[in-house]
């Protein structure tokens, strides 16, 4: 079995700012494991401009952002980048065992941190009468997709939840040709930034419904039109509000679930309610050396607050070594 | 073009067992299917259950195909490779009333042959499912009930079907049916099959098919069931299947444990207007919600990960304004060579091997000759889940073949070989893979592996990603591909 | 006339009070920073925007290229100008802030990676 002094699980910002500034901070031998083919996580679908204004002072988009950690990783040789490398099984030792290329491989690491981000909450977890036809898409996915993939998922949208990704969205499906009917937001006011309701709807003339909900999405093989109807305080829907659009594509953008399974799996107790590590300290878990950074600690609104977070988790691993020694 | 022997009409759990079970005759054979692929209408919303046969009348089909069923389906499964567990039925009384009824249900159940059943007390409530209200008195124990993954049971029997030279025809609906001489001629919206003898197993639409031969005494009307599943963390919260006591129009709405792991409640029951209507709603849910906490009061809405509704195929032979009737499986004598397969809602899975001998004698009564191959492979090759073997197995087959190590759908851990297998199997679309290997089934609902396997679909098929579809045709993902700009 | 803006410059989104007379600025209110002043002058007299998208590649490691304009543009010309986005292919490999094409649209900026591509 192989040993590492630190072992990290995630390259998107939050894993590429931990292996940054755990190396400035001493760490000599750092084993970064990533899932997909490339460094960068989620940064590399998001397009759009409004990173790094905090980190850098300037206005980036989300591969510019991604970049300019990578390049600086690249120049670092105490860095090992293992890509296509999928972390299964976290033992409360801080064992893991990983898929890579060609391999099942268990390692030993003396101090761990996870960096790996969040999914998305999706249809399936907010009750929405009505069958299940194709055109119901998380708004990540949809993303994915589209700049990704370059396939457009739908031509007439209607995007559920006002948060920053349903907005983007809203804004990119726009550019690509398609229609946005509505966004649909249970509560009164927006979860995103008002910035991006400025320049994702109100550029684009998108009808915003606050206090709405979808009720039912109709249709058999694919998505036909939906049922949207006004709510109370109470959530509760207001009799004789419903009216209906067509549409053939829903988008569903409700909220963040940090991934933490392999941490619940070694024995880190999760908040009940956001998924989260409980922890009195900042980045710390149960498990000492075992440390939590990024949007799998937090969901943050802004990439800039995601690294800045990450270097600390980073400095942290590197004093927990320098104690161990 | 020469006549099949058998031409069976719909290929879900019934039509795919009555295929296998006729494969092992000298006869050719061939499986119609209106949908995409095989097990798409009424068995893919099955629970899974594998039903003791208590709660059906002695003298009827239900119950002793059941009982049948019941011992058959634990061979078939070993045969195939379908992971069968007995884990156990409770019908739970609340009350002195219920305790009667129970024992009058014990006594119909030991009428048909149900083994083992006994009435347990509040105290081996307590200690065997601790989870169960305080309100619970006391069950009737059926030890026999089981579970098993109903469409991964359809997909084996049909290959295994196939393997023993049955050929199954998908995207095949059935438009008309003429008697001409000795066959029958069966028109598709795509081709035309000649039978000598046709069985009918078509699900919601046995009631259609079976009036194209003129034999309309019967009706098929759909009787929805919404189910929500929960979380796999919640493993623990049930140890057998749960039922309450059955009402005139279903067995309840039951807390079993699912072949994958999840707790799952429902079946609501509600008569739907309409055979494509699979909505499921919010008086579903707080119904199924209702009806679960009622036996296992630590539920909550917060535990459910999933849900969708299926539609039971509910046979009446004359107007009548409740009942279950009974299954609809009979020669029809109007139509010579015609075999009706109606009405198969529960315990339609559990009796399907039953089922199937059953009109293997009906056609051997009605003239077919059948002679015994030498040669039946009733195995069928186990298929890999990395999910479901040790590391140690896992190392192995990396080493072997670099696409086991290739993880596209990360909640449930299933590799690129895994979906490469499917596909070669016979899956089509984005939800015959789900069925066939659970990805897409896991926490994130296919958000991060639906683009690998839609290209992994592409390249398999040799189709454009624009071709791609949910369940078949009407149901393609995305609109439009850069690439075609 | 006083009109409300939101600044669209920085997560901040400050609301802004931007006095109007006779087709022009005499006052804003409410930004945090001088880009805010900056913001609401465009916005009313000629209002920018940043375009981002993606382009088909061939022959290439991934088959989007992320790219975007070095500098704002009209808004009123946002939709013309992501339709010209997705008609153009890119055949060579790319550095970040290669130039895709220049003078995009004839507006004096440029279509530029904004991710490697080999």
């Amino acid at each position: 079995m192989l040993k590492r002094d630190l072992v990290i699980v995630g390259a998107g910002p939050a894993g590429m700012a931990a292996a940054i500034s755990a190396y400035e901070n001493g760490v000599e031998d750092i084993l970064l494991l990533e899932r997909d083919q490339y460094l960068g996580g989620i940064l590399n679908q998001c397009v759009h401009t409004g990173f790094g204004l905090n980190y850098f002072k300037e206005i980036l988009t989300g591969p510019e952002y991604a970049h300019r950690f990578i390049e600086k990783l690249k120049g670092i040789e105490a860095i090992e980048v293992s890509l296509k490398s999928f972390v299964v099984c976290l033992r409360a030792d801080k064992t893991l065992t990983y898929f890579k290329p060609g391999a099942l491989e268990t390692a030993q690491a003396k101090a761990l941190i996870m960096a790996t981000g969040c999914r998305e909450k999706t249809r399936e977890m907010v009750h929405i009468a009505g069958g299940r036809p194709a055109g119901i898409f998380s708004a990540g996915l949809a993303q994915k997709l589209i700049n990704i993939e370059g396939l457009l998922p739908g031509r007439e949208i209607v995007i559920v939840g006002s948060g920053d990704i349903g907005l983007i969205m809203a804004r990119r499906f726009i550019l690509e040709g398609a229609k946005v009917k509505a966004v649909v937001e249970i509560q009164q006011q927006t979860r995103g930034l008002m910035r991006n309701v400025v320049q994702c709807l109100e550029d684009f003339d998108i009808p915003l419904y606050m206090r709405h909900k979808i009720s039912k999405i109709h249709g058999r093989d694919r998505v036909e039109k939906v049922d949207i109807v006004k709510v109370d305080e109470e959530l509760n829907e207001i009799a004789g509000s419903e009216f209906q659009l067509a549409c053939d594509t829903v988008l569903i953008s409700v909220g963040l679930i940090p991934e933490n399974e392999l941490i619940e799996m070694a024995g880190v107790k999760l908040d009940k309610k956001t998924n989260s590590p409980v922890s009195d300290e900042v980045n710390k878990t149960s498990i000492p050396g075992l440390f939590v950074c990024g949007n799998a600690f937090k969901v943050y609104d802004l990439v800039d607050s995601v690294s800045r977070d990450s270097a600390d988790a980073g400095r942290l691993a590197s004093e927990y070594l320098r104690g161990l020694k | 073009m020469k006549p099949y022997d058998v031409v069976i009409i719909g290929a879900g759990v019934v039509g795919s067992a009555i295929g296998r079970e006729l494969s092992r005759y000298k006869l050719n054979i061939a499986i119609l299917e209106k949908e995409e692929e095989c097990g798409f209408g009424v068995s893919k919303s099955n629970s899974g259950i594998i039903h003791p046969g208590t709660q059906h009348p002695a003298a009827s089909l239900k119950g002793k195909l059941c009982v049948r069923g019941n011992i058959l389906m634990r061979k078939i499964s070993r045969e195939l490779g379908v992971d069968f567990k007995e884990v156990g039925e409770l019908i739970i009384a609340f009350s002195r009333e219920e305790i009667v009824r129970l024992m009058e249900l014990k006594k119909e159940a030991e009428l048909l042959g149900v083994p083992r059943l006994k009435i347990v007390d509040k105290k081996w409530l307590k200690k065997n499912e601790p989870n169960l209200s305080d309100e619970a008195i006391a069950a009737l124990y059926a030890p026999t009930a089981g579970i098993i993954s109903p469409y991964r049971l359809a997909y084996d029997l049909c290959e295994n079907a196939i393997k023993n030279g049955v050929e199954i025809h998908t995207d095949k609906k059935v438009r008309g049916i003429i008697k001409s001489g000795d066959c029958f001629e069966i028109q598709t919206q795509n081709g035309e099959f000649k039978s000598r003898y046709l069985i009918n197993a078509a699900g919601l639409c046995a009631d259609d098919i079976s009036r194209m031969v003129g034999v309309s005494d019967f009706k098929i009307s759909p009787r929805k069931g919404e189910e929500f599943i929960l979380d796999k963390k919640k493993e623990h919260i049930v140890n057998h299947l749960l039922f309450p006591l059955p009402s005139k129009v279903s067995k309840g709405v039951l807390v079993i444990k699912t072949a994958d792991g999840n707790p799952m409640i429902g079946p609501t029951a509600e008569d739907a207007s309409d055979k494509e209507d699979l909505a499921t709603s919010d008086e579903g849910l707080k119904k199924a919600l209702a009806g679960a906490r009622k036996m296992i009061p630590s539920i909550s809405e917060n535990d459910i990960i999933a849900y969708f509704a299926g539609l039971r195929p509910v046979g009446f032979t004359a107007p009548h304004p409740l009942a279950g009737e009974d299954f609809i499986i009979r020669h029809e004598h109007k139509a010579t060579g015609f075999v009706n397969v109606a009405g198969i809602q529960s315990p339609g899975l559990t009796a399907a091997p039953a089922i199937a001998v059953l009109v293997s004698d009906i056609l051997r009564n009605n003239g077919l000759t059948m002679k015994k191959k030498f040669h039946f492979c009733g195995h069928h090759r186990e298929i890999t889940h990395l999910f479901a073997i040790p590391f140690s197995r896992t190392k192995k087959l990396v080493k072997k073949d670099l696409a086991y190590g290739d993880i596209v759908c990360r909640c449930e851990m299933v590799s690129a070989k895994e979906v490469q297998d499917a596909i070669r199997c016979g899956a089509k679309t984005l939800d015959g893979i789900k069925f066939r290997t659970r990805a897409q089934a896991g926490r994130c609902h296919g958000s991060f592996c639906t683009t690998r396997i839609m290209k992994i679909l592409a390249e398999e098929r040799k189709i454009p990603l624009t071709q791609i579809t949910k369940r078949g045709r009407g149901s393609e993902l995305v609109k439009e591909d850069r690439l075609d700009a | 006339m006083i009109k409300e803006l939101t600044c669209i410059e920085c997560p901040k989104s400050c609301s802004l009070m931007v006095d109007i007379e006779n087709c022009r600025i005499v006052k804003v209110n409410g930004n945090q920073c001088p880009r805010g002043q900056d913001y609401a002058k465009a916005e009313i007299e000629n209002p920018l925007r940043i375009l981002t998208g993606v382009v088909l590649t061939k022959g290439l490691a991934i088959k989007m290229v992320p790219v975007r304009t070095d500098k704002p543009i009209p808004k009123a010309r946002i939709l013309e100008a992501a339709d010209e986005i997705k008609k153009l292919k890119v055949t060579n490999p790319l550095g970040i802030g290669d130039i895709i094409v220049s003078n995009f649209m004839g507006l004096a900026v440029n279509l530029i990676a904004t991710r490697d591509v080999l």
